[in-house]
């Protein structure tokens, strides 16, 4: 069994994307100046809500981007040092699939319907593997079998309507891990399931990266799963990146504002709050992004601030600002979905860069405590916290801690 | 709608008089009173289309609902959760068992005694898209109810409209505009203006906040605590997120294949689980904490197919108490099942017999299904 390895070289490297679309409102910008770094054996957790980019950055690593409508604008993604964007499109089929797989949110959707499952993992494996029949359906049957499907023989040659959502998914990481990938991208992989389905597959997921050493890209909006399963989680918010850290690091001292209104806002067991912190506002469209910081007219730090500075003399903000930096009053004036509200200038102006604002963790804010100060760097981290393996015993599973090397220091840059 | 209702200086919204009279229900009276509720769907093969067995979506089901209380309904998907709310509403004829509403038989009610009793009664659903008809404009939406029911027309139903949309967060002129033009957490408000129009004093809630981004469903969960504090409405709230449940009920109940496997005060019930599957269903919570505290049950397997239910207790074939019990010294009159692929051995009244659900350890009213636990 590999020991992951998190101190060595980084798997991934996406350094800079931008991803536009053209569309009949001009071009729409879903993945703005996006950089991450996945170390192998990691799991990088990419949280967002609907429209953040967090499935198209996912989708542009392999290169799945329909193109036209969509381009790349810039940026490069390095896989172990090569760059993605750059290669053939026959190179790149051999990288889909034999160095980084993918399973989506709705199994039923990935699968086909008219070839039995043990067709689909089969043409898989002769692809990539270049074996013959026999031994792919060997292969087939062994990688069923891996991810807790009983009775595998037989379930190959069933079709994916003859499984329940639960069991798809198994056969849609079965069919993603044949290949012995990299980097497994999970797009919300557990979203459509039942929590009681939900915690099987994500232990699932965590045994076979033990047993694999694979790094897993785990797209999610739920922060529980994030809080169980990631090392490091990177934040997306229109588009961009906008808060990165361990989860340790990130769960315990949220530096951005949007960051910590999502914590506020989430009902817990037994919360005893009797009203959540709502985030006003919604979810910012990419064909109008307001100007300056794209959370302004949503963000409680900046009105707070504002308040606070009653001497200042407010201008409204003038109609079809466009931001770009030219100069405004210290407090301005906006209307945020027919209400007005005080804001500091700066978010209005200008959007915040990506910054380490303390050691091994990025955020982007004016309003981060040492934000002017904070060095640019890369947003790298090969942090890997102890994982807890679980033993089933008579049902109940009883901790076992894992020795999994943690370091947050010896980073390689 | 940034600042949601109650930083607004409000149009104030009274409750308008819908032309029914209410009278006050004798204290502790329950608003809805459920018995013995089912709902069984025929299968049917064939080309004479024989009945060859029923999937029993709902079976014998009870509870109530107080006067601006929520009960919560949880469970996993396929537990007949949904299908109870809607049977409740007469949306899915019953198959059998009796909804009592402020002490009336709603279910033997017709013509206009049933139409005055459907005014009280209303539903918001889980998917704001499909909920909502793209030809309306969001006035006639929310409006249609008023002139169904012969309340309100004209400028009268403007008004009425417009003091709506305020009350739910959205601006008043947005009557004339489409479903379309709107966000989703949005439309769950215009869902939500349709569902008070009437002034119910119930409101069957199905999964109201999971098709909702996270920084929205905060939002509306706050607007339906409002509503129910100021116009006194109880809800049937039905979802699956244990999280949200807790925050929103005073009450729950635990469902699995069509049945109450477990009923308490929520504050108990979060607090002394005593279903071996209420248990496992809040383990398999994912905490918000990257340094877990709870202990993790993974139960083997998946919910049966409630078109077969497994005979005994339903839960048996998944139940971790179930195993521990049979495999623990002295344990007599066990038998062997086959789960999931593996053979394991539980107690034999679990497997044969069906549990009645009665009262357990912990506050009175704490009820649940099971022969093990205490």
């Amino acid at each position: 069994m590999p020991e992951p390895q998190p101190n060595k070289s980084p798997l991934l490297e996406i350094q800079g994307l931008n991803i536009g679309f053209e569309t009949n409102r001009g071009l729409v910008r879903p993945v703005r100046d996006v950089s991450l770094t996945i170390f192998p054996g990691q799991t990088v957790a990419v949280v967002g809500e609907s429209g953040c980019g967090k499935s198209v950055t996912a989708l542009s690593i392999l290169r799945l981007i329909p193109q036209p409508p969509g381009k790349v604008l810039g940026g490069r993604i390095l896989l172990e040092g090569r760059d993605l964007l750059g290669l053939s499109e026959s190179q790149m089929r051999s990288v889909r699939g034999k160095d980084i797989a993918m399973i989506f949110q709705e199994p039923m959707t990935s699968l086909n319907p008219v070839y039995t499952i043990g067709d689909q993992i089969v043409e898989a494996v002769t692809l990539h593997q270049g074996v013959g029949t026999r031994q792919a359906y060997a292969i087939a049957e062994e990688a069923l079998r891996e991810v807790g499907i009983s009775d595998a023989r037989r379930r190959l040659h069933e079709y994916p309507h003859q499984m329940s959502g639960g069991m798809r998914q198994r056969v849609m990481i079965a069919m993603a891990l044949s290949c012995r990938p990299k980097l497994l991208i999970a797009d919300e992989p557990t979203t459509a399931l039942d929590v009681t389905i939900q915690a099987q597959i994500l232990e699932l997921l965590r045994k076979l990266q033990r047993e694999t050493g694979m790094a897993i890209m785990l797209i999610t909006h739920d922060l529980g799963v994030v809080a169980e399963n990631a090392d490091v989680v990177a934040v997306m918010y229109a588009s961009r990146v906008v808060e990165f850290a361990t989860v340790e690091e990130l769960f315990d001292k949220p530096q951005h504002p949007y960051t910590e209104g999502l914590f506020k806002s989430i009902p817990r067991l037994n919360d005893t709050r009797t009203r959540l912190d709502a985030i006003p506002g919604m979810v910012p469209n990419p064909a109008r992004f307001p100007s300056g910081c794209k959370f302004h007219p949503r963000c409680h730090r900046t009105r707070a601030l504002a308040a606070s500075q009653p001497g200042a003399a407010s201008a409204p903000v003038p109609l079809n600002y466009q931001g770009g930096g030219a100069a405004l009053p210290p407090v301005v004036e906006i209307v945020s979905e027919g209400d007005r509200a005080k804001v500091m200038g700066v978010c209005v102006s200008a959007e915040p860069a990506l910054l380490e604002v303390q050691p091994m963790h990025w955020g982007s804010c004016h309003f981060i405590d040492g934000f002017d100060k904070a060095p640019d760097t890369q947003p790298v981290s090969a942090h890997r916290r102890e994982v807890t393996a679980m033993v089933i015993d008579g049902g109940v599973q009883q901790p076992m801690p894992v020795v999994v090397p943690v370091s947050a220091g010896e980073v390689t840059r | 709608m940034s600042s949601t209702a109650e930083s607004t200086p409000a149009i104030p919204y009274a409750r308008p008089s819908m032309g029914h009279v209410v009278e006050p229900l004798p204290s502790g009276q329950p608003l809805l009173e459920v018995r013995n509720l089912q709902t069984w769907f025929p299968i049917r093969r064939g080309v004479f289309s024989t009945v060859v067995g029923q999937v029993k979506a709902v079976d014998d089901v009870s509870f109530d609902v107080m006067p601006g209380k929520s009960l919560g309904l949880v469970g996993e998907s396929g537990c007949g959760k949904t299908t109870v709310g809607r049977t409740i509403l007469r949306l899915i004829p019953a198959t059998s068992g009796s909804v009592r509403y402020k002490g009336e038989d709603f279910f033997a009610r017709q013509g206009e005694e049933l139409r005055r009793l459907r005014r009280q009664m209303q539903i918001v659903f889980q998917d704001p898209v499909s909920s909502l008809n793209p030809r309306m404009t969001v006035g006639n939406i929310i409006g249609e109810p008023l002139e169904v029911h012969g309340i309100a027309k004209g400028a009268e139903k403007r008004e009425r409209v417009a003091s709506l949309l305020h009350r739910v967060g959205l601006d008043p002129t947005y009557a004339s505009r489409y479903p379309h033009e709107f966000s989703g957490g949005q439309r769950q408000r215009i869902g939500i203006a349709r569902a008070i129009a009437l002034s119910p004093d119930f409101i069957v809630c199905d999964e109201p906040v999971s098709a909702l981004d996270v920084s929205i469903q905060s939002q509306i969960l706050n607007l339906l605590e409002d509503l129910q504090r100021e116009l006194n409405i109880a809800y049937l709230f039905i979802a699956h997120n244990l999280a949200v449940v807790e925050h929103f009920s005073d009450e729950v109940a635990v469902m699995y294949l069509g049945r109450i496997v477990e009923k308490a005060t929520s504050r108990e019930l979060y607090a002394n689980p005593r279903h071996p599957y209420t248990t496992s269903l809040l383990s398999a919570v994912p905490e918000p904490n990257p340094r877990p505290t709870r202990q993790r049950i993974v139960l083997p397997g998946e919910v049966p197919s409630p078109s077969n239910p497994p005979p005994g207790c339903p839960f048996h074939p998944r139940c971790p108490l179930a195993r521990q019990t049979a495999a623990q010294a002295g344990a007599s009159d066990t038998v062997e099942i086959t789960t999931a692929g593996e053979r394991v051995r539980v107690p034999r009244q679990c497997a044969e017999q069906r549990p009645p659900l009665e009262q357990k350890q912990g506050e009175p009213g704490h009820v649940a299904a099971c022969w093990v636990t205490k």
